[in-house]
């Protein structure tokens, strides 16, 4: 087997690999980086971002604010000291874009513009039009192609990683072009492999996230922190799935129900504002589970409008008009036109929750270290945590450059105390075993189809663990999905060749899908309250005495994970109310 | 919910079974609103999982999923199954080595992008600590269009310079280091007219327009390519006419 | 199947003659510069005349004695019909080569065109008028 060495490994070259990979290139030359992915990195789901990244900037904004809306906004299960890194790092790393050329939108003085954004108090989410995640990939893309340091190895699907004496050192991954399973030994290995919400039918998400980097580090031995909470975007289109950025509904947009009533103000997030006149935090502006779950209930009453792909409510932004769409939000324009038919200069764009992000994912410190010596992650991965039970919208993007930067700099420190490579024997007979086992796949003849455990995968999660949950439900899921995870043992390849053989990415892709779908039931099973995204039909109420607590799913073999609890980090906000009224301060 | 059967006819190649390609034919139920993509995801869930292909984000903005389709360069996401009556022929990128099926080889691309240094070398050096470089609305409108590029590959088999000859660096590159050299932070554009200038560069450019009738997201090119063109003769008459200015 | 491969990239070859033959916007642009081969050809017929008016008043005479013939007056309604379609194809070109800002906005593609048309005109006029036409 081919080995290639390099000082550190990093695994996805999305947002926050790349702005790791950049990192470590500036700070020390002499670093060789493997830069792996399987994708070639403009093609990452970071791309796919619309609205904005959260940084204070302004004069009427602090630190203090962003830290407590976030904090509020994760129904305080974020851990408050790496919110406060976050919020401090923020503003430098978004200038720091800037300076890499980043095409942010400006006021008329040339200074950068910021938007409202929801759950956010004040006026801090810097944007790029509505391809924010777009221009902040490319940016930081072609940033990183001044470096000769950073060795990319563009679709390369990492299946494994090798671990001797308790410590990464480094990982196997296949060349797409060739089939080949390649050896990366590495001092250090950092996990940047984006989100999974492809375990779901109703996704924003591309097609490439299938939780690769989770399920890589869970089963090295990584609990995977929180994985119960999953958020669902309110403004999805109907037919696809696709995206409409929160900056519809802060540039002014509002959503109505069939009978054309604001009715979010029937859930705590009220009072009705005046149109055109959006209100910063209440009402359209309010939180992303909040809008969702006021969505399931209306739902419920019988108060949507039906379309051919299911209920909706109607996102209004005709008040906006044409030259304000079009300068703001062209792509939700486009989008509306192209998938639904509807252009919003004109009509209301119906739009429904969607699956968008998992707050959960990779357990990791502050120092975007986790648990696994010489291994680190960052990015929708990662669960360092500053999301806590439900994302602000605009604060993922700063979480990837903040942390991304974070984990490089924490694996220099590592590689300071000089850790060595390992025992290369042993490493080297643990690649041996994981190319076998990807060569076994190609032996199996066992019937079960890819696609068809796919669907069943996504069914249960869409029918048991969505906006709502119950333990009934959860029990069901939790059953289902172990013997998902017995059947995958007897799927059969169709595609027994090797040059890009997607039969066989999609067939591993669904492996890692499944492990962190078990790892999503079963926390959420165990936990018995209902907390930001994470809303129990049997246990209503936010329960603080037993659950301010996250939660950590421990891989298992073949039986289903254990899930232990940790602290949350407290250091100044003690969990309150969390008041999305008109009426709040 | 309006159904119908789509024929598809598919470039088919595996290195290791086929010679060459072949096209293969899918008859598949599809519903009216779905674009090429969805009827390709369908025939590999319920057909034949072996087809390759790319796709990720379904949304036109990831650049995976270019391939010809009835000839044209296409985002297999963005081409609507209701616009094409008959057999849909569907082909991987034109101009780029077949990998497999509709798998294209873009390294010359990626190689070409390097070259041209496509990120921000300042006009000043200013700390990050020193808060950001001022640009208005205007200085940003002068090059945003420029910034749009999602490197989809589809001016590049578009193109009929780049089929003919494969060093010319092509209308994505250059557009990016066009993208550069109008921005208002930047300095760089004497270290990219070394790439951009050349022969390989513009020059091969015969402005036949392609690449901006297919380019997915309007970013014009042909425009760019253009304007560098005349940019260039600028500086070559003021540098052998006015040999004075150059210090 | 064997597990070691070596890859195999299939590379399609295109026409190098007659490549303007697969798609009809190839076609369009060959005609737009095939056009220019007319405009070629009339100026060489004018550096003939001026070559015939050089050599005296008989040779100008016959000079412009052969321009009333058929095939002359033939030759001039192609040449005038592809210099026009030569000319507006290169000015419906001419927004995206000079693209003019003047603060948040670019001045629209039919003013630029729109400007080269009238400068066109504006030189016809000054042709014309030292030619005596007025």
């Amino acid at each position: 087997m081919e080995t290639i060495t390099s000082d550190i490994a990093i695994i996805g070259a999305g947002g926050a690999g790349l702005r790791a990979a950049i990192a470590l290139a500036q700070a020390d030359p002499r670093l060789r980086i493997a830069l792996i992915s399987k994708v070639y990195p403009m093609r990452s789901h970071t791309c796919a971002a619309e609205g904005g990244a959260a940084g204070v900037i302004k004069g009427d904004d602090s630190l203090e604010q962003h830290f407590n809306d976030t904090v509020g906004g994760g129904d305080w299960l974020c851990d408050q000291d790496a919110v406060d890194y976050l919020v401090q790092e923020a503003p430098k790393e978004l200038l720091q874009l800037e300076h890499w050329g980043c095409p942010w939108s400006r006021e008329l003085d040339g200074s950068v513009a910021v938007r409202p954004f929801g759950g956010m108090k004040i006026q801090r989410t810097w944007f790029a039009a509505d391809k924010t995640g777009f221009h902040l990939l490319h940016t930081l893309f072609q940033t990183s192609l001044q470096f000769s340091s950073i060795e990319r190895y563009d679709e390369y699907y990492a299946t494994d990683l090798l671990v001797d004496e308790g410590r990464c050192c480094g990982l196997t991954a296949i060349e797409m072009r060739s089939g080949q399973m390649r050896q990366f030994r590495a001092r250090a290995v950092i996990i940047a492999g984006g989100g999974a919400g492809r375990m779901f039918p109703f996704t924003t998400n591309g097609a490439i996230k299938t939780g690769d980097g989770m399920a890589l580090a869970y089963r090295a031995g990584v609990p995977l922190k929180d994985m119960e909470f999953v958020q669902y975007h309110p403004t999805g289109l109907p037919s696809t799935g696709t995206l409409l950025t929160e900056a519809c509904r802060g540039e002014g947009g509002v959503l109505l129900n069939k009978h054309g009533r604001r009715f979010l103000q029937d859930y705590g997030m009220g009072p009705e504002t005046p149109i055109g006149k959006p209100v910063l935090k209440t009402m359209e502006l309010g939180p992303r589970d909040r809008l969702s779950q006021a969505f399931w209930h209306e739902q419920k009453k019988g108060n949507m409008v039906t379309t051919q792909w299911g209920d909706a409510m109607l996102l209004d932004m005709r008040h906006l008009g044409e030259q304000k769409i079009n300068e703001r939000l062209p792509l939700v324009r486009d989008m509306s036109i192209s998938y639904m038919g509807v252009d919003p200069v004109r009509d209301p764009v119906p739009v429904r929750p969607v699956v968008h992000y998992m707050m959960g994912g990779i357990h990791t410190d502050i120092r975007a270290a986790t648990p696994l010596a010489g291994l680190y992650a960052a990015g929708e991965c990662a669960c360092v945590s500053i999301n806590g039970a439900n994302r602000l919208g605009s604060n993922s993007l700063t979480e990837l450059l903040v942390f991304g930067r974070r984990a490089a700099l924490s694996a220099m420190e590592y590689l300071a105390s000089d850790p060595g490579r390992g025992n290369s024997q042993a490493i080297d007979a643990q690649a041996e075993a994981a190319r076998a086992r990807v060569r076994a796949l190609f032996q199996k003849s066992g019937g079960e189809s890819i696609a068809g455990l796919r669907k069943e995968m996504m069914h249960t999660l869409e029918q048991h663990a969505g906006i709502y949950r119950s333990g009934e439900g959860l029990s069901e899921a939790c059953a289902t999905l172990a013997a998902l995870r017995r059947r995958y043992a007897n799927i059969e390849l169709h595609d027994k060749t090797n040059v890009y053989n997607t039969d066989l990415l999609q067939a591993l892709e669904l492996g890692s899908m499944l492990d962190c779908a078990e790892a999503v039931a079963v926390s959420a099973l165990e936990r018995r309250e209902s907390r930001g995204a994470h809303q129990r039909l049997d246990f209503t109420e936010r329960d603080d005495a037993r659950y301010l607590k996250h939660s950590l799913a421990s891989f298992q073999g073949a039986a289903a994970p254990r899930v232990d609890y940790s602290d949350v980090v407290i250091t100044k906000s003690q969990p309150g109310v969390r008041d999305y009224s008109g009426g709040h301060a | 919910m309006s159904e119908r059967t789509v024929e598809l006819e598919v470039l088919r190649y595996n290195p290791e079974t086929d010679g060459e390609p072949h096209f293969q034919r899918y008859s598949v139920t599809c519903r009216e609103e779905w674009v090429v993509l969805d009827a390709l995801n369908h025939i590999k869930e319920t057909v034949d999982p072996t087809l390759s292909y790319r796709w990720s984000c379904h949304m036109a903005v990831c650049g995976s999923c270019g391939m010809m389709i009835d000839g044209e360069p296409k985002l297999a996401c963005k081409t609507f199954l209701r616009d094409y009556p008959g057999v849909i022929r569907v082909e991987p990128l034109a101009h780029f080595p077949v990998e497999r099926d509709l798998v294209t080889v873009i390294d010359d691309f990626i190689a070409k992008l390097t070259r041209v240094k496509p990120y921000l070398i300042p006009k000043e050096e200013k700390p990050v600590a020193a808060g950001e470089y001022r640009q208005t609305p205007a200085q940003l409108k002068r090059y945003k269009q420029f910034t749009l590029c999602i490197n989809c590959m589809l001016c590049y088999a578009a193109c009929p310079e780049y089929g003919i000859i494969p060093k010319f660096l092509g209308p994505a590159a250059i557009s990016l280091a066009h993208r550069w050299n109008q921005d208002s932070r930047d300095g760089g554009r004497a270290q990219r007219q070394e790439e951009i200038a050349a022969t390989e560069g513009v020059w091969e450019c015969s402005f036949t327009g392609a690449c901006s009738e297919v380019c997915p997201e309007h970013v014009d090119p042909a425009a760019a390519l253009q304007q560098v063109k005349i940019k260039s003769t600028v500086d070559w008459y003021l540098a052998h006419t006015m040999p004075w200015l150059n210090k | 199947m064997a597990e070691q491969v070596t890859r195999k990239p299939y590379v399609r070859e295109v026409p190098r003659m007659l490549w303007f033959l697969r798609h009809p916007r190839y076609m369009r642009y060959m005609a737009r510069e095939f056009s220019c081969l007319f405009i070629g050809a009339y100026t060489l017929m004018l550096v003939v005349g001026l070559k015939r008016l050089a050599e005296g008043p008989d040779a100008w005479a016959g000079f412009l004695a052969a321009l009333g013939s058929p095939g002359a007056i033939v030759f001039h309604l192609f040449a005038l019909a592809f210099s026009a379609y030569h000319s507006i194809t290169w000015f419906r070109l001419t927004p995206k080569a000079m693209p003019v800002q003047i603060g948040d906005t670019f001045v629209a593609d039919r003013v630029i065109s729109g400007a080269h048309y009238a400068g066109w005109a504006l030189v016809s006029l000054v042709v014309l008028w030292l030619a005596g036409a007025f």
